[in-house]
């Protein structure tokens, strides 16, 4: 199968995503239907010199949204479209819907005077804000792994 | 073989004489991952290996690896039978044909993959009947990989493996370095190139002047480390003692650069209630090895 591109290892995008991109975006369009078979596991990670749990986590995932159907001991399928939409309300689907909120905000931060670098930078900052007010139980639950010695000269 | 970690080592030590190689090294490694060995030259990478692999006695600490007590010698050696190792300098019986040298490795080893061997001489094109000795540098190694990758280990030590390797070559190694881990093998290797680590390891461990400095998942780095800039008209002023998941600070003029490894929202928010405006940026493993080693500012 050659339909996909090796992921970039040094992007900042973890390869699994990188990966889960591509599946779904050759699903968009086209380029595998409903019920084609997905490379098994071992050769697709092999083929792309990527890490097997990292194709396996793709797969799994993809599952979880319903691009993907996994049978046991036959291998991966692309899902039926109409279930995909009833699982999860169709991720592709809400993308489609926020699509054009963020393009009007983004062209008028741009029409601002705002750099590329500036507005992402500051949707990230936002996206953290946010998490932080729908996850403040989760944070506090997490236990500290940095130890004394890694913070190194703390400012104070 | 129901214990799922392949290497375990708590505190291990080593002292040459005055000098300490290796300070208080404490990780695990998982049956069937691949984990990547990353530091600079003189780092304690190849004294790490060497301890583990039962050929050099630590000053303290111990471990297991594969089950077995690193630190006695009868248990490592039959661990050593289960672990295939490709050492730093690559060396070979000299006074051996790289087939006599093939012959006579495998021999030794019932899990041998005939497969493999002839999948290997054919692709790296190497010549059976010239002595190792004549071998040039990148020709050794590739023999040294056939001989590890062909064994058919349980784990797979590899002290650098690609270097001094074409990129053609190395992309082979990383593939079958890809393709063991798939049929159930672990992988321990030491790298210098980050790019190598990033792309086929689930877990990185970086070692710093004998220290381990960083020792994470691959996915994590990308995904939950974040560098947070804040300008404060007081940098000086702005205090993260308490607060969990800073990895390091530094100021400079009025902007204080944090590298978090988790808890970003709780760093914004922190730094927002002292008065500084904020930014995320997504951070490489790159920037967080350059930072983790090398001049402590």
């Amino acid at each position: 199968m050659s339909i996909f591109l090796r992921p970039n290892p040094s992007s900042g995008v973890p390869i699994y995503l990188q990966l889960k991109d591509q599946i779904r975006h050759a699903v968009e369009v086209g380029a595998l239907r409903a019920g084609d078979a997905l490379p098994p596991i071992r050769s697709l990670a092999v083929e792309l010199v990527v890490n097997v749990n990292t194709v396996a986590r793709v797969y799994r995932e993809l599952e979880q949204e319903g691009v993907v159907a996994l049978r046991h001991g036959i291998g991966a399928f692309v899902a039926e479209p109409v279930r995909a939409q009833r699982r999860v309300a169709g991720p592709t689907s809400r993308v489609a819907v926020a699509q054009p909120a963020v393009r009007k905000l983004v062209r008028s931060l741009i029409r601002h005077g705002l750099s590329t670098d500036e507005i992402r930078r500051l949707i990230e900052a936002e996206l953290s804000d946010a998490r932080s007010v729908s996850d403040d139980a989760v944070v506090s639950e997490r236990s500290s792994r940095s130890t004394q010695t890694e913070r190194g000269s703390g400012v104070s | 073989m129901t214990d799922p970690r392949v290497i375990e080592t708590y505190g291990l030590t080593k002292w040459y004489g005055e000098l300490e190689a290796v300070h208080d090294l404490s990780f695990g490694v998982e049956r069937g991952s691949i984990s990547g060995f990353l530091g600079q030259n003189g780092a304690g990478k190849s004294t790490t290996i060497k301890i583990l692999l039962g050929m050099m006695r630590p000053t303290k600490g111990g471990g297991r690896v594969l089950g077995r007590d690193i630190v006695d010698p009868a248990a490592s050696l039959a661990m050593r039978q289960r672990v295939a190792y490709v050492a730093e300098d690559k060396r070979l019986y000299d006074y051996m044909t790289v087939g006599q040298l093939i012959a006579f490795t495998k021999a030794f080893y019932p899990t041998w993959r005939s497969d493999i061997e002839k999948e290997l001489l054919d692709e790296f094109r190497l010549p059976v009947d010239r002595p190792t000795k004549k071998l040039s540098k990148g020709m050794r190694t590739q023999t040294a990989l056939l001989l590890a990758f062909a064994r058919g280990a349980e784990l797979l030590v590899l002290d650098e493996p690609t270097e001094g390797l074409d990129p053609v070559v190395t992309d082979k190694v990383l593939k079958l370095t890809v393709r063991a881990a798939g049929d159930g093998a672990t992988v321990f290797f030491s790298s210098h190139q980050i790019a190598e680590v990033e792309q086929i390891a689930d877990r990185v461990l970086v070692i710093d002047r004998g220290q381990l400095v960083l020792d994470a998942s691959v996915d994590a780095v990308k995904e939950e480390f974040r560098r947070i800039r804040a300008v404060h008209e007081r940098p000086e002023r702005v205090d993260l003692t308490a607060v969990q998941g800073v990895r390091r600070v530094n100021v400079d003029g009025r902007v204080v650069s944090i590298v978090a490894t988790h808890n970003v929202e709780g760093i914004i928010r922190h730094l927002r209630n002292q008065g500084s405006s904020v930014e995320v940026l997504p951070v490489t493993l790159r920037e967080v090895l350059l930072e983790s080693i090398g001049t402590k500012t």
